[in-house]
């Protein structure tokens, strides 16, 4: 079994390793693939997202290869599908992270062993989706009908991408906000409102009044090709402490990190902020994904 | 009135979008050094209204998958398989519900731009997903 696109799995599949991940964070169930081997395939950096599969798959009593793109044969010009056979040899499962959109599906047909999407360029980050899932069921306790408001540069994000398709499946109310020309692509918002009937609302104009979740992605300056204009974006969609005093009080404010300067550092101690309980919530998740991907 | 003579064996592509006649050639590869006579006729009246192209092949006998790619620049095309200076088949070119090994992704980040890799697209509505990469795509836009 694969896990590559959310659009691979149904929501009885996203249900089951929900509710999995929640009794193996509340101790209620242990994953056991003692003797198995994760690779660790990441051609792109990354803290969160190897550093969790590592240590789900050492909780699961997994043993760890890691995989390093710069010390390999690849500098000697060896190709990716040649780099996949090897490592299958030694592996029962690979996780892997590239930065060419397709690259884990590419690999899904080369090798034979189940392969994980650790986020593939901008198209698909389906285990990170599956965490922010996760993460708004254990704040809020269910995810249909909440007010969950995006903000950020919804354009590039692929986390974006993959958690409208996932609270579309889930039936929430989602309000996208980002910054002009930063929007979510259209063709794929009418693909996710014709098969879940996404209830949706675009803006421009930071405002999450209404939001029960509030969450959060990276603007990048590079994205502008004015520094000025770049500078007052990256303010005005800025998060401050000050204009959370009008949200609702039981809000909850998510990022998949890293965050840079889009939420003041004030908010991190703030009752609202679970974006590191959401990093955390990575190791459950992932322990259930791998004893997905490995029944 | 233009008149093009009539071939012996080969192919006539008709009813192609008006403008889009060079393209197929280019499917068919039909480049310089092509041995045969080759006819491109641009903005014919058609009998259905309005303008169409029409290429004549000598020597070159256009198969399905071949027909799904011209499908992709102009659905409704016609394909005339001339034998014996007859028609011996004659189909009308549809969009393939699935192409493989066809056609060229538009994303330049996809993988199957910069690794050997077989292309594959599914129809979905009048648009074509990527399998590897998962964009939509115009038709038009694989080729």
């Amino acid at each position: 079994m694969n896990l590559i696109s959310i659009r691979d799995i149904d929501s009885k599949d996203i249900e089951g390793i929900l509710d999995h991940a929640e009794k193996i964070d509340n101790g209620k169930a242990t994953v056991d693939l003692d003797g198995k081997i994760l690779a660790t395939m990441f051609f792109e950096p990354s803290t969160r997202t190897k550093l969790s599969f590592q240590s789900a798959a050492m909780r699961c009593g997994m043993e760890v290869l890691d995989f390093s793109p710069g010390t390999s044969s690849l500098k000697k010009g060896e190709s990716f599908a040649d780099t996949l056979k090897t490592v299958e040899g030694y592996a029962d499962a690979l996780a892997i992270r590239h930065p060419k959109e397709g690259a884990v599906r590419l690999a899904s047909t080369v090798i034979k062993k189940p392969v994980v999407n650790g986020g593939d360029g901008g198209n698909q980050h389906p285990t990170q989706t599956l965490i922010d899932l996760f993460s708004i069921k254990k704040t809020k306790g269910r995810i249909k009908d909440l007010n969950i408001t995006l903000l950020g540069d919804l354009k590039h994000a692929r986390t974006m991408r993959s958690l409208v398709y996932g609270l579309g499946m889930f039936g929430a109310n989602v309000t996208l906000v980002s910054p002009s020309g930063l929007e979510m692509d259209k063709k794929y918002l009418e693909e996710v409102n014709d098969k879940f009937g996404l209830n949706v609302k675009i803006d421009n104009k930071p405002d999450y009044s209404d939001a029960d979740v509030l969450y959060v992605c990276r603007i990048q300056a590079e994205r502008f090709a004015d520094p000025y204009e770049a500078q007052s974006v990256m303010e005005k969609f800025r998060i401050k402490k000050a204009d959370l005093k009008d949200a609702k009080e039981d809000l909850v404010i998510l990022h998949p990190l890293p965050k840079i300067n889009e939420i003041e550092s004030s908010i991190d101690e703030m009752p609202q902020a679970k974006y590191f309980e959401q990093a955390h919530y990575g190791i459950p998740l992932r322990q259930a994904v791998l004893d997905y991907i490995l029944r | 009135m233009l008149k093009v003579d009539t071939i012996e064996m080969g192919t006539v592509v008709d009813h192609i979008k008006p403008g889009k006649g060079y393209k197929v050639l280019e499917i068919l590869n039909i480049v310089e050094d092509y041995p045969h006579r080759v006819a491109l006729m641009m903005h014919v009246p058609s009998k259905q209204g309005g303008t169409k192209d029409i290429v004549k092949i000598e020597g070159k006998i256009v198969d399905k998958s071949a027909a799904d790619i011209i499908a992709l620049i102009s659905p409704g095309s016609t394909i005339n398989i001339i034998k014996g200076e007859k028609v011996a088949d004659k189909f009308k070119v549809e969009l393939p519900d699935e192409l493989e090994n066809a056609g060229k992704c538009p994303n330049p980040n996809c993988i199957t731009n910069s690794e050997k890799a077989t292309n594959k697209f599914k129809k979905e509505s009048e648009s074509y997903r990527c399998y590897y990469c998962e964009r939509i795509f115009k038709a038009e836009e694989l080729v």
